[in-house]
């Protein structure tokens, strides 16, 4: 049996992302829903998954200078390359925002009085959830390496799906175009990019394909809000035209969205009749078929 | 005023009106003849240009040092993957096959120091690129934009940020989300606007964002766009943790889609531009009350 996995990705924050990956995992009986936006995981609100499994991840690592056995003799600061250690009034110092973790500090250090803490408050959780099964992860404030704790929280999803016989895998992704959306895009069968028919769609838009394009996927575009200015919209369609992706649906603004999420429902199940439920069905649909 | 002020503009949510805010509030305070920078940290998807026009003044590269193995010198004694801690050096000893896996490199620079045969060398790696845009006399846009394919937007920000220290008032429009690049940006700033909306999503992402400053120790007042969509939570919480709410911006198709334009509504209307000093001075007033 062969999983499916569709990533729902934006260049852009707020364009819809979570509102349409927990529609796509309540448009078919029993799927697998992996939240990979780990930074600001959402769709637990909506979905309640019980955790049957916690997982501790350790997103790196940070010095520290033990002062009893500190000379001040200011070495590590010229060997850091993060400007991570300063020397304010004689004694050197540590700042923790901009150490990277590289533990050069602590290896060159004749006196041994650096060593490194990990960074262990990041956590994957996965359980069941009204529809299928659900992994997501959670990144700790201010803690990086979200790529790697993405690229758990897929493995964790494609075991489960295998464990459970289950074939569709839909993952909510990161914004922006960096390492956790590379992680999270990477090896998946169709990716899904929901943009919003403003300047800054259009121009984030072009970001996430150029990094999508870099990994050879089927891609497909969703315009989002379109009746908001539907000279974008069609500016942005003719623009996916041009690199023959295309542009599977186009919903309309509806506060029932808002509603739906205010009632902790995806909206397909909140309002099954709406307009914007029935293009969402429509678009799975076609996204389903590329891919069988 | 004569003290210099730096605000960052952020939220834990994406897409909540970070760039709305951002660009406004400056052209609010530079069309006063404030002396006032912007800088658009939001190095993965920066869009603050779309909706400023100014002349280029300079750009300069963000760059990081890679190693580069001398195979002829290299005695394959697998010192260097071993001082790596990003797994960033493919290495077999026994085959006397050694690569650098150049995407995974930080920079940092152990390697070189680790390597006792002079086979590293180092080579300069394009990060990101930094441009200055003059607005007006006393005011300029400083955008930073992260190149395609790399893995963290952090040095790139740090350049960004760095550069803008000539200004009385520095704006920082931040990167969505609580992780790395969030914390680099508002680390710098001694007041942090968060900019929400009144949603269970946006909620979620906003208690995220306050209790992460808190640990920082920033002050952090609040703005709700999009107000009137939604529910009355936001505004509970706000109340019971004492945060102020510094502006409502009502959803208004009409303000919706000259965003999308790239209009600035400070442009447009008087009322919004007076309303954008107001917020100016409140965020003075309380970081004034604040660091008394």
């Amino acid at each position: 049996m062969n999983n499916m996995e569709i990533a729902v990705i934006s260049g852009k924050g707020g364009t819809g992302k979570s509102t349409i990956s927990a529609a796509f995992a309540t448009l078919q009986p029993n799927v697998v829903l992996a939240d990979c936006d780990v930074d600001a995981a959402n769709l637990y609100l909506l979905f309640h998954p019980t955790h049957e499994k916690e997982e501790v991840f350790v997103s790196g690592f940070k010095a520290i200078i033990n002062k009893d056995l500190c000379t001040n003799c200011g070495e590590c600061i010229n060997y850091c390359r993060f400007a991570a250690i300063d020397e304010i009034n004689g004694e050197v110092l540590i700042n923790e925002t901009s150490c990277d973790g590289c533990k050069l500090c602590s290896r060159i250090c004749t006196v041994e009085a650096i060593s490194m803490v990990q960074e262990d408050k990041s956590r994957m959780y996965s359980g069941s959830f009204r529809n299928g099964k659900m992994v997501y992860g959670r990144l700790s404030p201010g803690e990086e390496n979200s790529g790697r704790l993405v690229d758990i929280v897929r493995e964790e999803a494609k075991n489960t799906a295998r464990a459970n016989g289950i074939e569709t895998i839909i993952i909510d992704g990161p914004p922006g175009i960096g390492c956790p959306v590379i992680s999270t895009i990477t090896g998946v069968n169709q990716v899904v990019i929901v943009t919003e028919p403003t300047l800054s769609g259009l121009h984030d838009l072009k970001r996430t394909i150029e990094v999508s394009s870099k990994f050879k996927l089927t891609t497909s575009v969703i315009i989002n809000k379109f009746d908001l200015n539907a000279d974008m919209a069609n500016e942005i369609e003719t623009y996916c035209n041009s690199l023959h992706i295309s542009v599977i649906t186009k919903l309309p603004f509806d506060r029932v969205v808002v509603d739906a999420m205010l009632n902790c429902q995806s909206v397909v199940e909140f309002a099954p009749h709406s307009e914007i439920s029935i293009l969402l069905g429509k678009a799975f649909l076609q996204i389903s078929n590329i891919n069988s | 005023m004569n003290s210099k002020i730096t605000i960052a503009i952020a939220s834990g949510k994406g897409g909540t009106g970070k760039t709305f805010i951002s660009t406004n509030l400056f052209n609010a305070l530079q069309k006063a003849g404030k002396s006032v920078s912007l800088v658009d940290c939001d190095a993965e998807e920066p869009n603050d240009r779309e909706f400023l026009v100014g002349n280029f003044q300079h750009s300069f590269d963000v760059l990081q040092k890679i190693p580069v193995i001398d195979q002829s010198k290299c005695t394959f004694c697998g010192k260097c993957n071993e001082y790596c801690n990003y797994n960033a050096i493919f290495f077999l000893g026994e085959q006397r096959m050694i690569r650098i896996l150049e995407d995974h490199c930080h920079g940092c620079g152990a390697c070189s120091v680790a390597c006792e045969y002079g086979a590293i060398t180092e080579k300069d790696d394009l990060l990101g690129t930094i441009a200055e845009y003059s607005i007006s006399p006393n005011s300029l846009l400083i955008e930073a934009r992260m190149k395609v394919g790399v893995h963290s937007p952090v040095p790139t920000i740090k350049a960004a940020i760095k550069s803008a220290s000539e200004a009385k008032i520095v704006l920082l429009d931040s990167p969505p989300g609580t992780s790395c690049p969030f914390i680099q940006t508002v680390a710098t700033a001694d007041y942090v606007v968060l900019v929400t909306e009144p949603t269970p999503f946006g909620l979620s992402d906003l208690i995220q964002s306050v209790e992460t400053l808190k640990s920082l120790g920033k002050h952090c007042g609040v703005i709700v766009n999009r107000a009137g969509l939604g529910n009355n939570e936001v505004y509970d919480y706000l109340q019971k943790e004492k945060i102020p709410l510094l502006m409502s911006v009502p959803f208004d198709k009409k303000i919706a889609s000259a965003y999308s334009k790239g209009i600035l509504v400070s442009n447009e209307n008087a009322e919004w531009e007076l309303k954008f000093n107001q917020l100016f001075n409140t965020i003075h007033e309380q970081y004034g009350n604040s660091s008394n």
